[in-house]
């Protein structure tokens, strides 16, 4: 269709889409649904691998599999308390050290004590410290960390030794080296949602209560922090399932003992570290057991990724 | 009427560091400042060892020759270099697209409806699922079921699982970056008469490229730093690549693997790994915050 204007010039020309533009931009639209269903696709088959796999070992082991601490390939017996245990202990150990450490960074660095400069310096180290391979950290935690944390935990064992968690001589590869290189390896994340978190809260509750007398750490501690509370809990919950989940850097320090010991000097394992030895070499049951244990760690990890973003999406205060 | 004003000890607006409130300010935030240490003394004392342990070993050999046989002096890591580059390319060809047009469809097509927040959240999940996890799925997936041409461990599985873990990264990188870009300038192209896949193609996607690039690069040198997924999907090789339907050495895998001998050789060779794998990753990282700072100035 054509309009002309009055002078008789052509002035707008109406076409008709060619069929070729329509089954160009509907095919498009389609092949995006196809990349984004994929995500579910593999989400999917992730989660019923692992599940049918681990159906022979569930069959035979039961729920006894997760209270009984017995790993033995030649008589077929599977219990994977000691790795649950260790997975559960690291990983809550860890984050109770970092999360002190992340929150004093996360508020350095962001409530104006230092110049912006230096700050931005700061923030930029401990984001970099996160782009560091796991298997470096790994690296560097047997042949530097742990000769120089030797005569530290052999003290601990000398002056605490009756205490339980202290009860075994320190041998080198342990539960504590592993507990302080995920120390390392959770406290970037924790530190920059904290960061983020304490960015967001609005500028005006900072000056109403310095405005009404108080000092910079009663007004943290009683204004900023509450405030950003929320996202705060979430990103902690975010660290502790990237630490129930993290492989290399635990695999190459905690020992990967399946002896049960109560004793943080000893070695031990976590479910991670235990398919990371295990998985390539085994097969039959062992393999079903495994697989097992790997269904148990992705629904810990699903569980606490859940509530972290609950967490966030109920209790975060919306400002505008 | 006249007000009384209390008198007000002038003293008492001045700054008093003797204060009970102000000791215990300045005492908190001492506490702040030696976290902050603690915070950034980690990466101070890896790069220190790495630079050190590693970089006393960089030579020509060290990227020309085969790592050597146990118990055997010198050698280098030019397979794993190669392998690492060839595992991270296969997982960027496939996550990249992928994660891309995931990407488009969220926040183009779909922004709200309940697909796309069903994907969301399973894009949320996936990106928590445990990089070992990964590795165990292509496993059972494709080298136990030698899905490829009978071919069990190989250089595609191992891309194959790293892609897995890229790609959540990728979709959520590309979401939020097109939905950054101004309303009005679709609605402009869709004004001229663009379709919509014109629009996408050349002038939303063209806007958001810079926040994307910045994502799909941090991805990238995510993934060529992890080990997990590829200890029993791309496993390890002595010798040079041989394709990509063969097992592959990569940096990370010889360092797990070397780091763990009980040989001097292997392990300052796992130093010397480590060295050329931060280098490269640190050297990514700062590239994408380049790309940052270049965009936005």
């Amino acid at each position: 269709m054509v309009i002309r204007s009055e002078s008789g010039q052509d002035q707008f020309t109406l076409r008709n889409r060619p069929r070729s533009e329509r089954t160009i931009d509907v095919g498009f639209k389609l092949l995006t649904i196809v990349l984004a269903s994929l995500v579910a696709v593999v989400l999917l088959s992730i989660f019923l691998t692992v599940f049918n796999g681990a159906q022979e070992a569930m069959a035979s082991f039961g729920l006894s599999f997760l209270v009984t601490s017995g790993w033995d390939p030649v008589n077929s017996q599977y219990g994977a308390f000691t790795a649950i245990y260790g997975t559960l202990v690291t990983s809550l150990l860890a984050l109770l050290i970092a999360v002190p450490i992340s929150l004093g960074t996360a508020i350095f660095i962001t409530e104006n004590l230092i110049p912006r400069n230096l700050r931005e310096v700061i923030g930029m180290m401990v984001e970099l410290l996160a782009a560091i391979p796991s298997v470096v950290l790994g690296l560097w935690a047997i042949f530097v960390m742990e000769p120089l944390l030797r005569p530290f935990l052999q003290f601990l064992y000398q002056s605490l030794g009756w205490f339980p968690l202290f009860s075994s001589p320190p041998q080198g590869p342990g539960v504590a080296p592993a507990v302080l290189i995920l120390v390392v390896m959770i406290l970037p994340i924790m530190t920059a949602i904290s960061r983020d978190a304490l960015n967001q809260v609005p500028m005006e509750l900072r000056q109403g209560a310095y405005g009404v007398g108080s000092t910079r750490w009663i007004a943290i501690f009683n204004v900023i922090l509450p405030a950003a509370i929320s996202s705060i809990i979430g990103g902690v919950m975010l660290a502790l399932g990237r630490a129930m989940g993290e492989t290399m850097a635990v695999t190459m320090i905690i020992g990967n003992s399946n002896n049960f010991s109560w004793s943080l000097l000893a070695p031990g394992n976590t479910i991670s570290a235990m398919l990371a030895n295990q998985f390539g070499e085994a097969d039959g049951i062992q393999v079903s057991a495994l697989l097992y244990a790997a269904l148990i760690l992705m629904v810990l990890t699903f569980a606490v990724n859940i509530l972290a973003q609950w967490i966030v999406g109920k209790f975060s205060l919306k400002y505008n | 009427m006249t007000f009384a004003t209390p008198a007000l000890p002038s003293r008492s607006l001045h700054f008093n560091p003797q204060l009970k409130r102000n000791r215990t300010d300045k005492l908190f935030t001492s506490i702040a400042a030696l976290f902050s240490v603690i915070a950034v003394l980690p990466l101070l004392l890896v790069l220190v060892y790495v630079l050190i342990q590693g970089g006393k070993l960089i030579s020509v050999s060290l990227f020309t020759q085969l790592p050597p046989a146990p118990g055997l002096e010198g050698g280098g890591i030019a397979n794993a270099i190669i392998g690492t580059f060839v595992v991270t390319l296969v997982a960027s060809l496939i996550a990249i697209p992928v994660g891309v047009g995931g990407g488009i469809f969220l926040a183009e097509y779909s922004s709200s409806g309940w697909f796309a927040q069903f994907i969301r959240v399973g894009n949320d999940i996936l990106a928590g699922v445990p990089s070992i996890i990964c590795g165990v799925f292509v496993y059972s997936a494709i080298v136990a079921t030698r899905l490829f041409f009978g071919q069990s461990y190989s250089a595609l599985a191992g891309g194959i699982a790293l892609a897995v873990l890229m790609l959540p990264t990728v979709i959520k990188t590309t979401d939020e970056a097109l939905k950054l870009v101004p309303q009005e300038l679709s609605w402009g192209a869709i004004g001229v008469g663009a379709s919509k896949f014109v629009t996408i193609t050349r002038i939303t996607l063209p806007s958001a490229f810079t926040p994307i690039a910045t994502g799909v690069v941090l991805a990238i040198a995510r993934a060529a730093g992890e080990t997990a997924p590829l200890i029993f999907t791309a496993l390890f090789s002595p010798f040079w690549p041989e394709g990509l339907l063969n097992p592959i050495a990569s940096m990370s895998v010889l360092i797990f693997n070397f780091a763990i001998m009980p040989y001097e050789a292997q392990n300052s060779l796992a130093w010397a790994a480590s060295f050329v794998l931060v280098m490269l990753i640190l050297g990514a990282n700062l590239l994408a915050r380049f790309i940052r700072r270049f965009a936005s100035s």
